[in-house]
């Protein structure tokens, strides 16, 4: 009954979705439409907008957090089962993980040497 | 009532319940907040708060709530229409499906149906719960990017590398915990921390230790004892996962406006208000859950399935009393040293705090070894994080912002 887990969370996924779906469109029912164009621009601090859409380029700073995140974030999904299942694993489980937690380290301490982790220069 | 009963099957019919239950008792839940909130910082800034509505200003939040609903829902012309509209649901939505996993209390009984007082008993709950926070990160930037604002798109690229760095620290500070219990359901780690300390053979032969650790009888099992680093990682990440103080740089205002938020009105502002209101509660819970023995507490024969979710509910709001906390005495972060309190200090904190649990609990290594990793570890760790004082990090000076900003005051 291993599925049967999941249908409250499907019943709670649909629940919610109408919720919030439902309150938009109700409240979109209800309140005023009174647009101009003044309430259309995008805000810039209550100047007219230089540019019509702000979709622009961004430091590469940020693609370099999420590229060391997707490697830190699989290692911890590795960490899980072996947590789990450390009882039967023990010193084996032990040395093989502080094995591949060490060789991760380098690589930090690499990304950490060459100032992947530093915001400002 | 047996014949809906025979349509359904049993199974469905409590899970709808369960559901339409735990939805109704969230968004009651998330309404107190706001007003405890309000209160409280209200009171700690010598002020006295909502008062208008109901008793002690207890529906204040109720009547925001239906004077939102009324006010008009307009979207700047450079917005994408439907990632727009999305946005407020899709970070509403994983808030919510995050208590899914959190045992509210014991098992009930029915008649002859056993009832367990959570959603759903996952096998991969802390995991389920890791994922359903990763997805929150969904709404903030669709929304950012979506309303073709200047504002709302640097405060949801800000957001998104603060959430996806402490989503590291916070995914890793939750594998002792998976180790020590050896399963990642919530429903089991609750149970495992049930009990007493009990004796302590870790300081047998030990002469002042051993009689000190006799003490430990009187002490509930929680996980908070041994795994104390692990819940101060856990919670600082928590408290950066829902974009609160003193992590709330997403919607800096004095920066930003509100950051993801500048474009939205009306009901869809609302629903993010939600969304980040019942993150609060769902990280108090999970960090009741899984560090303060969930729902573990004195019972008494009377009523006595009441008494665990009133145990529950009074260590939730110990934390959620801790998170208002934060966002009256804390100032901001500023954004380098978030990454570097993220990234140079919670990530190997945690990936040290792991090996440490992991050596303890090894029953091949002899003791006296495993004591010495214990004690020079921790050490080490004591050692590194107090010399990382952030306030030794060099200013930004002027100059290195380029041309744009230097001579300006």
């Amino acid at each position: 009954m291993i599925l049967g887990d999941y249908l409250p969370i499907l019943f709670l996924i649909i629940l919610s979705t109408l919720f919030a779906g439902g309150s938009i469109y109700a409240s979109s029912k209800v309140a005023p439409k009174r647009s101009t164009r003044a309430k259309r621009l995008p805000y810039e601090c209550g100047i007219v907008p230089e540019k019509e859409s702000e979709r622009e380029r961004f430091p590469v700073k940020f693609y370099l957090v999420a590229m060391l995140f997707i490697i830190f974030d699989i290692e911890t999904v590795f960490m899980y089962p072996w947590a789990v299942a450390f009882d039967e694993l023990q010193l084996f489980g032990l040395v093989e993980m502080v094995a591949f937690i060490v060789i991760l380290l380098a690589a930090y301490a690499y990304v950490w040497k060459r100032g992947g982790l530093e915001w400002v220069e | 009532m047996s014949a809906i009963v025979d349509f359904f099957g049993i199974a469905v019919i409590i899970a709808v319940v369960k559901v339409v239950i735990t939805f109704a008792a969230l968004l009651g839940t998330t309404i107190v907040v706001v007003w405890f909130e309000r209160k409280v910082i209200a009171d700690m800034q010598a002020r006295i708060g909502p008062s208008r509505w109901g008793p002690f200003g207890l529906f204040q939040t109720l009547a925001d709530g239906i004077k939102l609903f009324f006010k008009e829902d307009f979207r700047p012309q450079t917005a994408d229409k439907w990632t727009y509209a999305i946005a407020p649901v899709a970070a509403m939505v994983p808030a919510l499906l995050g208590f899914a996993v959190i045992p509210v209390g014991d098992e009930v009984t029915f008649g002859d149906t056993t009832v367990g007082l959570v959603m759903s008993d996952l096998n991969v709950g802390i995991l389920y719960f890791l994922a359903m926070g990763s997805l929150g990160v969904y709404g903030i930037v669709l929304a950012g990017w979506a309303s073709g604002s200047k504002y709302p798109l640097l405060g949801s690229i800000r957001s998104t590398a603060q959430l996806i760095s402490y989503e590291t620290a916070m995914g890793l500070s939750l594998v002792p915990i998976a180790l020590v219990a050896g399963s990642l359901s919530t429903v089991d780690i609750v149970t495992a921390q049930a009990g007493s300390v009990g004796r302590v053979t870790f300081f047998d032969g030990i002469p002042v230790l051993e009689q000190i650790s006799a003490i430990f009888r009187f002490i509930p099992n929680w996980y908070i004892w041994s795994q104390w680093p692990a819940f101060v990682i856990f919670f600082i990440a928590g408290v950066a996962e829902t974009n609160r103080a003193p992590f709330d740089l997403p919607e800096a205002e004095s920066e930003l406006v509100a950051g993801y938020l500048t474009e939205y009105a009306g009901i869809r502002y609302a629903l993010f208000f939600l969304g980040e209101y019942v993150h609060v509660v769902v990280i108090s819970a999970m960090a009741v859950t899984l560090f303060f023995g969930g729902w573990d507490g004195p019972t008494f024969s009377f009523l006595s399935w009441l008494w665990p979710v009133i145990w529950f509910m009074i260590k939730t709001v110990a934390f959620i009393y801790l998170f208002i906390w934060f966002r009256a005495s804390l100032p901001r972060l500023r954004y380098d040293r978030l990454m570097w309190l993220g990234w140079k200090r919670l990530i190997p904190a945690a990936l040290v705090w792991i090996m440490v649990t992991a050596v303890v609990n090894t029953a091949g290594v002899a003791r006296g070894v495993r004591l010495g990793v214990f004690i020079g570890l921790f050490v080490v760790v004591m050692i590194f994080i107090a010399r990382g004082d952030p306030r030794q990090l060099k200013p930004v000076s002027p100059q290195s912002q380029g041309r744009a900003t230097r001579g300006v005051a």
